[in-house]
């Protein structure tokens, strides 16, 4: 990591603006609520300007820091544009729901208010997001394994395919949670039942993609893989699943937005726990703080798995580095 | 001494093969591919197959891979009936088909893990990767691999089973001139040193003729075979010289008399 010998050069410090670019932002917009706030109702803002001190003394001391670290300065020089225009969406909001009322209270809060509703209601929020976590890898693994073992024989095995074929093509485009109904009379417990359907939600795409790379799989391997003396097990866990990896991806990457979607609505209807609950109770009690301060924190939730995911596959797929884009 | 018993039961024998395919607008009709083909390549010989594109030359390779099996005549090594694939038969195609998911020491020792017998042969793995001059590449992927360099890792994941025959299909195909006669003398200095039986298919006369012991020439539709040519040149041969060209000169002609008789 020394900038001397790096291939491009790389100039010791981000221009000025660019390290002012996030501390004047969050001036901007704390500055915009102040004007708001005065003709607002009073609302408890403390939590709010606490949050745009430590944005800007996070950023004065990143600022300083990226005249050491290259590394940190590279980061920063990717990631500072985009905070800044979050930064001042934020001021957006705050002027069209609290400034302007463009949009009807109760149901458009301002941003400091989301805020606040997303510290006092912490604990909640944070058992929520727990339960969902839990319901949401339990059915995901679930359907991803059950999803691959057939994909894989429904790929290889042509009499299965016969057979498998017509009722993947018949089950899997239904929404699994048309199923609930029938979920919740089924099955001894709704968490088990709500499991059940994510996993049939993962289960569709995950077979669909994976038989089809298993079946496309590149004859030529197939033969040069004989002639190395290779038997039928070496064929399958060797050449054609290694071959589907980018496939399978494809059907894991699309699994998991059903199975977000389905752990949403079976939360709300059945299981009475998670975020997908926690949304429509704040609703019920008109609480639409609480609303969108779920909704954020499922943003945060369901973007890290997101890319949790996107980091297995960049391990899992080095053998394609550069050779792929998506 | 030792050397010929091991060697004479690696010579191929073809004997009156006959394969056809069915014809993909008219599924009762079957296209004949090759009409009774009938050679014999002694072993640690190296032979090359020539002749019009379509006249079955990479069908008689598969069969000889026992990827497919003929429908009538019998396909020999040594006195084994062949019945299908074996590692006894290495295979490289003119693509170097690299498992890309693999490494290049990956994809050598995918033999050795196919058979089952990686733990005691591990050893041979750097052998084999120096043999073809890539050990600096060992935990490269294909992809970043040059064409060259990728059919050279596929040479040596063929030979890393020791097999008794080596079939060749286009293997210097893609590759551009300079990079094909580096490779042509590659592939000598192999086939020399480890005296493996040889079947070159190949479009290139000129790398025919520089290569092989003796060369098959074949006509098309169906496949036949024309005509064997000894080349008795010693090697390394010279690729200008007057006998070199004039065995270019038949073969061409030989090549052109073909073409017409089939059209």
């Amino acid at each position: 990591m020394n900038a001397n010998t790096a291939p491009t050069p790389d100039p010791p410090s981000l221009p000025w603006w660019m390290q002012l670019a996030v501390p004047g932002a969050s001036l901007i917009t704390f500055g915009t609520h102040l004007l708001i706030a005065q003709k607002a109702p009073p609302v408890e803002t403390r939590s709010y300007m606490l949050l745009f001190w430590e944005i800007i003394v996070v950023s004065i001391v990143l600022a300083i820091a990226q005249r050491f670290r290259p590394a940190l300065r590279k980061w920063m020089r990717h990631m500072w544009p985009i905070f800044t225009a979050a930064i001042l969406l934020l001021g957006v909001w705050d002027v069209i729901t609290v400034g302007l009322h463009l949009l009807p209270l109760p149901y458009f809060p301002g941003p400091a208010a989301v805020l606040r509703n997303l510290i006092s209601d912490r604990e909640l929020l944070f058992d929520s997001t727990w339960h969902s976590l839990v319901l949401l890898l339990s059915g995901y693994i679930l359907g991803v394994i059950v999803g691959l073992v057939s994909g894989v024989c429904i790929g290889w095995s042509s009499s299965v395919r016969y057979w498998g074929m017509p009722l993947l093509k018949v089950l899997g485009p239904i929404p699994a949670t048309a199923w609930i109904p029938i979920a919740m009379v089924v099955s001894p417990s709704a968490i088990m039942s709500s499991a059940g359907l994510i996993a049939l939600a993962v289960w569709f795409p995950v077979t669909m993609l994976t038989a089809s790379g298993i079946s496309n799989t590149r004859a030529s391997y197939l033969d040069v893989a004989r002639t190395l003396g290779a038997r039928r097990l070496y064929l399958i866990f060797r050449v054609a699943i290694p071959a589907a990896v980018p496939n399978i991806f494809i059907g894991l990457f699309m699994g998991l937005g059903a199975s977000f979607l389905t752990l949403v609505v079976a939360e709300s209807v059945g299981v009475k726990s998670g975020l997908g609950w926690y949304v429509s109770w704040a609703q019920g009690w008109a609480e639409y703080g609480k609303v969108f301060a779920a909704i954020i924190i499922m943003a945060a939730f369901f973007s890290t798995v997101m890319t949790l995911l996107f980091k297995l596959r960049d391990r899992v797929l080095v053998w394609q580095k550069g050779t792929i884009k998506w | 001494m030792v050397m010929t018993t091991v060697t004479e039961a690696s010579g191929v024998r073809v004997r009156d093969i006959c394969k056809s395919f069915p014809v993909p607008d008219a599924p009762a009709t079957r296209r004949m591919a090759l009409g009774g083909i009938s050679f014999s390549i002694a072993a640690a010989e190296l032979v090359s197959l020539v002749g019009p594109s379509g006249c079955g030359k990479s069908t008689l390779l598969r069969l000889v891979a026992g990827l497919d099996l003929p429908d009538s005549g019998d396909l020999l090594v040594g006195k084994e009936k062949i019945v299908g694939p074996s590692a006894e038969r290495g295979l490289v195609f003119q693509d170097p088909n690299l498992f890309p998911w693999l490494t290049v020491r990956g994809n050598i020792e995918a033999g050795l893990v196919a058979r089952g017998v990686l733990r005691e042969k591990r050893n041979e793995v750097g052998e084999f990767m120096r043999l073809v001059g890539l050990e600096a590449f060992a935990n490269a992927y294909p992809h970043h691999l040059s064409g060259g360099m990728a059919q050279r890792v596929a040479l040596a994941r063929a030979l890393i089973n020791h097999p008794k025959v080596l079939l060749l299909d286009e293997p210097l195909g893609a590759l551009d001139a300079f990079t094909r006669m580096r490779m042509q003398d590659e592939v000598l200095r192999l086939w020399e040193n480890r005296r493996t039986t040889m079947l070159l298919v190949t479009h290139d006369i000129d790398e025919a003729i520089y290569m092989s012991d003796r060369i098959v020439i074949m006509t098309q539709a169906p496949g036949r075979i024309d005509r064997e040519i000894d080349i008795d040149l010693p090697r390394p041969r010279d690729r200008t010289g007057d006998s070199f060209l004039r065995f270019r000169g038949e073969i061409l002609e030989h090549l052109h008399f073909a073409g017409k008789a089939a059209a």
